[in-house]
């Protein structure tokens, strides 16, 4: 058994009278990638903020590298890196000052960011775009930019809220060789999605529905309980229950 | 302190890489003084004048020569005929035509009674009227020159005064005003675009998520437009001073400290905006609403607020803007000493205290609610 990175107990939060997330308890060890499935408006979102230190919950608690998510919020950001569908990067800053302002955001040396900045970058092969604002990169070259910013400072966990959103299949598997190589060097990935086929990509899936956990196991184990060839027939399965409708 | 560092900077960058947005923002007071003080005056300045003289004598010659030789008008043509006359009119090239009745001395010695016709391009009402009035004035002050020592018969020609300022005290006035606007635009209303911007974009999500506080993101973005709008304040008096000779009467401390006050206020006006609002279609348009167009109508800067209805003077008293323009006109062009713009300093930090009250608890309740 490894150590447990991401814990929630009945972890709730209410937005008046709607309940966004309903008592949801599960665990992620060190190491793990995991997935959090959902169709839109089941609370993913809204679950992963409350881990993130960006919300607070409602009732319920939790930990994330080991701090209360209640109480602990500052030292939970230090440990954790955030990347989201919706912003990659900020455009009109070139590759490196994207990378220096985050670092220096998270408090590293000028030394240690100069030296990680051309590490990546060499790694990603885009040395060339060192000096190229951002808004000048394709959506896919932004995107795993985004990610290597997110695990710059080496977060223990870094939560992705659908990072792959309008990419094609071909840069979303470079994406995931990524998310693996980072997780080889002992981060854990929480990652949201609604495509199908990433979630095969994760060693352990939850699927929410209406603010629920409706299923949580692998998804080998998931395809086997239901009786489905995909992860699809999976989904459709438990997502039909929704009464819930998308926002 | 280093975080806040590299995120000051990031802001810089923001700024000076929107090449356009930061012209417009350094240009736009040097434009505004501009157009202010030379274009947009009341001041008639080398009017061109054309006469039609149909008598030819000394009096009226005398009388054109003092119309020439006054700064007012520029005698263009002396036209000879009606015809001409028109189509100098038409074509614009000239603003009034001086007529001279035929025989016109002697009408004036013998009859005391001389025709002269004021012909005039009345399209803006206003200029017309400060033209016409310049000209009868002129008119006026040489005949009853010439007439100086004849019996006092023919001296009964009307008398006009003018009460206007040849100092063009409305140069003056308006360069507080210009401040006011300027420094208002650059720290609320872009403070809060930018503010909003992180939001719209989903940045601030990110930014939130990681562990610098949420109060030097706001700070950090507030540095720049605080550095622009001292530029501009410095831009501004040093315009006004050396090209429009507008004099800086008074303390230039009290000036700075002042308007050091008023980008306070309009900071966090901008937070305040940006903490109600989610899109920066939104920001704009309330800052523009509620800030510019009061600014311009209702702080005094364009129409005076002793002349508005009670009701709009009233509201005008909870405009900021109203309260700066009335100390840095004190400051500047009357050269008053301190204890006279303690009322608008005051007004000014209450203004502050009330406001940093309210952005600090809406900008909280918006960060934990959701």
């Amino acid at each position: 058994m490894s150590e447990i990175v991401i814990s929630a107990k009945e972890l709730t939060k209410k937005f008046g009278n709607f309940t966004a997330v309903d008592h949801i308890t599960f665990e992620v060890s060190k190491g793990e990638i995991f997935g959090f499935l959902g169709a839109n408006g089941a609370g993913k979102t809204t679950a992963m903020r409350m881990l993130c230190g960006l919300s607070y919950p409602t009732s319920g608690s939790g930990t994330v590298a080991g701090f209360n998510i209640s109480k602990d919020q500052e030292k939970i950001k230090q440990n954790i890196g955030y990347m989201s569908q919706k912003f990659s990067l900020y455009e009109d800053l070139k590759v490196w000052e994207n990378m220096r302002l985050f670092g220096g955001i998270y408090g590293m040396k000028e030394q240690d960011i100069k030296t990680k900045t051309d590490q990546i970058l060499e790694h990603l092969g885009f040395m060339d775009e060192k000096n190229t604002l951002v808004r000048d990169l394709p959506l896919g070259w932004k995107q795993r930019l985004a990610f290597s910013v997110s695990i710059f400072h080496t977060p223990k966990i870094v939560f992705l809220d659908e990072p792959t959103g309008g990419v094609d299949p071909i840069t979303r598997r470079q994406f995931w060789e990524m998310i693996y190589e980072a997780v080889h060097s002992g981060i854990t990935v929480f990652v949201t999605t609604h495509y199908m086929d990433e979630a095969e990509y994760c060693d352990r899936v939850s699927i929410m529905v209406d603010g629920k956990i409706e299923a949580l196991d692998s998804p080998k184990k998931l395809k086997e309980q239901t009786n489905s060839q995909t992860m699809d027939e999976v989904f459709q399965k438990f997502a039909r229950k929704a009464t819930r409708n998308a926002d | 302190m280093k975080q806040f560092l590299a995120f000051v900077k990031k802001e810089f960058y923001h700024i000076f890489r929107d090449t356009r947005t930061m012209l417009i923002l350094l240009g736009m007071p040097i434009v505004q003084i501009i157009l202010f003080g030379f274009a947009i005056t009341t001041e008639v300045k080398n009017t061109r004048i054309a006469v039609y003289d149909l008598s030819n004598d000394v009096v009226t010659q005398q009388i054109i020569q003092r119309l020439q030789a006054n700064t007012y008008f520029t005698v263009v043509e002396s036209v000879g005929s009606p015809e001409r006359m028109d189509e100098l009119m038409k074509a614009g090239k000239v603003s009034m035509v001086v007529v001279f009745d035929a025989d016109f001395e002697s009408n004036m010695l013998h009859t005391g009674e001389a025709a002269i016709q004021l012909i005039v391009d009345a399209t803006d009402p206003n200029q017309a009227t400060t033209i016409t009035n310049y000209a009868t004035s002129i008119i006026t002050q040489s005949i009853q020159e010439m007439t100086t020592g004849y019996s006092a018969s023919f001296t009964i020609l009307p008398q006009t005064r003018m009460l206007y300022n040849p100092q063009m005290e409305g140069a003056y006035n308006f360069v507080p005003g210009v401040m006011g606007l300027i420094l208002m635009l650059i720290c609320a209303m872009m403070t809060s675009i930018a503010i909003v911007r992180e939001k719209e974009k989903g940045s601030m999500e990110i930014l939130l998520a990681s562990p610098i506080k949420p109060i030097f993101i706001i700070i950090a973005k507030a540095v720049p437009y605080f550095t622009l709008s001292m530029v501009n304040l410095v831009t501004i008096l040093l315009l006004s001073f050396f090209v429009l000779k507008v004099p800086i009467a008074g303390s230039l401390f009290l000036i700075i400290t002042g308007s050091l006050l008023f980008i306070l206020v309009a900071l966090l006006l901008g937070l305040l905006i940006s903490n109600l609002v989610q899109t920066q279609v939104a920001a704009m348009l309330i800052s523009g609403m509620a800030l510019m167009m009061p600014t311009m109508l209702l702080s005094g800067m364009m129409f005076p607020i002793e002349s508005m209805p009670a009701v709009l003077q009233w509201f005008s008293s909870i405009i900021p803007a109203r309260w700066y323009i009335e100390m840095i006109r004190k400051l500047m062009i009357q050269g008053v000493s301190g204890i006279y713009v303690v009322k608008e300093f005051t007004v000014l930090i209450v203004m502050i205290l009330v406001l940093l009250t309210i952005s600090l608890k809406t900008f909280k309740t918006r960060l934990s609610s959701n």
